[in-house]
């Protein structure tokens, strides 16, 4: 029997075991839809923009740890998908993108809706496919997902002419064996181990640095005994949130730019910094002359260019984080390494920083953006899918919202792209259906996908959009306020948009809230009405995310605003 | 940093698109590639990239480890320095107006050069050599009219049998 080459695509996506699809059709994919019409066990998400399908793809691998899928047409189609592959790419997510292009004779000819998208590609993937025959098909789709998922994920583009879709070739010639040359071999990681566990030893100052590592290699609880064997206290980056739980007394919350005053002291002061699956980011380390000046640093992570790529590490160990921390943990053979006699006067001066500038912000008669997002971990009882959109409410829900589970904190990290929030939460609602999934939104990010409210309507995908509405493009506003002499330029959005009116138009319920005492009512009525609800709270315009390092600056030196309780 | 000359050769997958991923490693980090080669092994399934690129000291390491994430990457090896010989190629177009043949003729010689077309006035001369003696080939053939000049980059082998002790 003879299989078409859509047909071959679906055969190949079923062994991966994919049930899950959000595309956008058209010409040049045309075949392959034809064919899903026919496929059982897929179930395709139909997009607004194919922006959103590559971001909805990419919360679904963030909230199940699977891969996601999105097929799209050629040409712009292809090209809507660009921003959403940097964003996984910056952030490893494991995502496959299937781009139709136009017939193999066409290509170079700039026929209708062609562009060259595995060149477009080629510095944000982590590796692409022009499909070249329809023997290929099945193999390229399969090493695909295996280039995707391995190692430190990341997104993996398939460009797929459409006569390949329509070719047919025997089923007996159809090999979907991954070929592929074999990965670098590592070297043994006992030793740096070994070195790693005697430099906690000799620590009294230690501090646990966590990143998307933990979670992309699913080391949560191996985390938790690395944890309690050393005896110190951990702080994440954006990526590591929910790496560790949110609530544990050893919890530091975020470093960098916009992190605690304790955390970025406690790392500024710490004699070792054990630094597990990060890379650093520069909103993490600032200046990094000043850096943990006074600490040894171990640093575990699956990447080797992540290793002394910004920091220089005192010991390395290249491996999947897991690996590594089940290492570590057998070495320490279920014995502390550090008692809490040997770091007491370190915790207790963490405990000083914590009590001298807490998290907090001013109360006053218009509604705070840090306490909606207070009042929404109070009532989802911190068991929500939170999504976000970029700056100042991002910065707020990871202040705010005290994350003790992993994967339950999806959020541009590396790319910082605005309008990511609502299809990641698609996405997450799609694998999650019976949970409460909330985009944490600006007035000024929400309309950059808008769109995908009518997705999250027509599948009946009950997403809460929370929108902390400043009408200002809050976060550049701050800076202009810190550093550009009050300069606002370009960015006060005139908010003339009624979003109660807008979720209306899309079939979804709208709510507002314009006084604080409204705030936790909204809040009870969105999360409690069934379906697709948009809630608009009208927010301090002018309100500061504190603490802030200076753009440049060491971690030590933070704008504290009126955090300070007490000298410290 | 100073900056040094680097020779690094890349076994790649002979795959469409494989040059311009190698280059996008080099472009994307600010480095500029001086010369490449690019040919088929034994195995013509894999080619062999050469290339050289001026860069500070923990280059090779930063760009090693670049380069082996790419998926089409076999093996990539630090050809830099005296272990390796080095070799490049380069064809002149020399205009010999008359009275001037013998001259010519014995420098091609002295120098090693090989005459590969000729008419009464105009040779094509190929030689082989390293970088600095090839581009003292050109100087001296600066004294003629050079019509035409194209070189290759360079390829490098290790001078030392694979198991002989460094």
């Amino acid at each position: 029997m003879k299989l078409t080459g859509s047909q071959i695509l679906f055969k190949a996506l079923h062994a991966e075991g994919v049930d899950t699809i959000f595309g956008y059709p058209g010409g040049s994919v045309i075949d392959l839809y034809d064919e899903m019409y026919r496929q059982e066990g897929i179930q395709h998400y139909l997009v607004r923009h194919e922006q959103g399908a590559v971001h909805a793809a990419d919360g679904y691998a963030r909230a199940t740890g699977k891969t996601g899928v999105c097929l799209v047409t050629s040409g712009p189609g292809a090209t809507n998908t660009v921003t959403g592959i940097a964003n996984a790419y910056a952030d490893s997510i494991p995502v496959v993108i299937l781009t139709g292009q136009v017939p193999t004779h066409m290509i170079g000819k700039d026929a209708f809706q062609e562009v060259d998208i595995t060149g477009i590609t080629r510095p944000c993937t982590k590796h692409n496919f022009l499909v070249r025959t329809v023997e290929d098909l099945g193999r390229n789709i399969r090493e695909a997902f295996h280039i995707a998922r391995s190692g430190r994920p990341g997104p993996v583009l398939v460009d797929i002419p459409k006569d390949i879709l329509q070719a047919t070739l025997e089923e007996e010639k159809i090999s979907m064996a991954v070929n592929l040359p074999a990965e670098p071999s590592r070297e043994s990681i006992d030793g740096a181990c070994a070195e790693a566990i005697s430099l906690i030893k000799a620590s009294r100052r230690p501090v646990i640095f966590v990143g998307g590592g933990i979670l992309r290699g699913k080391a949560v609880s191996e985390l938790r005994t690395f944890v309690d064997a050393v005896n110190a206290p951990v702080t994440a980056s954006l990526m590591g949130l929910g790496a560790f739980p949110g609530t544990d007394p050893r919890w530091l919350g975020m470093l960098g730019m916009h992190g605690t005053y304790y955390a970025n002291m406690a790392v500024s002061h710490s004699d070792l910094l054990i630094a597990v699956g990060v890379r650093f980011d520069d909103r993490v380390t600032s200046k990094v002359a000043e850096f943990a000046p006074n600490a040894r640093i171990i640093h575990i992570d699956i990447d080797p260019v992540s290793i002394n790529k910004i920091v220089k590490a005192h010991v390395s160990i290249i491996s999947d984080c897991r690996e590594a921390l089940q290492r570590l943990n057998t070495m320490a053979g279920g014995r502390v390494l550090l008692s809490e006699d040997q770091t007491r006067d370190w915790l207790d001066q963490i405990t000083k920083w914590k009590r001298a500038v807490p998290l907090g912000y001013c109360r006053s008669d218009k509604i705070k953006p840090q306490c909606v997002i207070e009042k929404l971990y109070e009532l989802t009882k911190g068991q929500a899918i939170i999504t976000t959109e970029v700056g100042q409410n991002q910065m707020w829900a990871a202040q705010f919202y005290h994350f003790d589970y992993p994967d339950t904190f999806i959020s541009s990290g590396g790319l910082g792209t605005m309008g990511f929030g609502l299809p990641a939460a698609i996405g997450a609602q799609v694998a999650f259906p019976d949970r409460t999934v909330v985009d944490i939104a600006g007035d000024g990010s929400i309309q950059m996908n808008i769109q995908e409210l009518a997705t999250a309507v027509h599948y009946n995908l009950p997403v809460k959009v929370v929108i902390l509405n400043n009408s200002f493009l809050g976060m550049v506003r701050q800076w202009q306020e810190m550093f550009y002499g009050k300069r606002y330029s370009q960015t006060h959005m005139k908010q003339t948009l009624d979003f109660v009116k807008l979720a209306e138009a899309f079939g979804a319920v709208g709510l507002r809230a314009t006084k604080p005492e409204e705030v936790e009512d909204v809040l009870r009525k969105g999360l409690e009405t069934p379906g697709v609800v948009m809630m608009d709270f009208q927010v301090e315009p002018e309100e500061q995310v504190y603490p802030m390092v200076s753009p440049g600056a060491a971690l030590t030196d933070m704008k504290l605003g009126n955090l300070r309780q007490e000298a410290d | 940093m100073s900056m040094e000359e680097h020779t690094i050769t890349i076994l790649v997958k002979n795959e469409p698109g494989v040059l311009s991923r190698v280059a996008g490693v080099f472009s994307g980090r600010g480095y500029n590639i001086k010369t490449l080669c690019v040919a088929p092994t034994a195995n013509p399934e894999i080619s062999r990239i050469t290339l050289t690129s001026n860069a500070d000291a923990d280059f090779t390491e930063k760009i090693k480890k670049q380069l082996d994430k790419l998926v089409d990457i076999v093996d990539v090896l630090d050809y830099t320095g005296e272990r390796f010989l080095k070799r490049e190629m380069m064809l002149l177009g020399l205009k010999i107006t008359p009275g001037r043949h013998a001259e010519a003729l014995q420098a091609l010689n002295t120098l090693g050069c090989r005459i590969v077309a000729m008419r009464p006035d105009y040779y094509i001369i190929e030689t082989s050599g390293s970088r600095s003696e090839n581009d003292a080939v050109f100087q001296y053939f600066q004294t003629f009219d050079v019509e035409m000049m194209n070189r290759t980059g360079c390829i490098a082998i290790p001078l030392n049998p694979k198991n002989d002790p460094e």
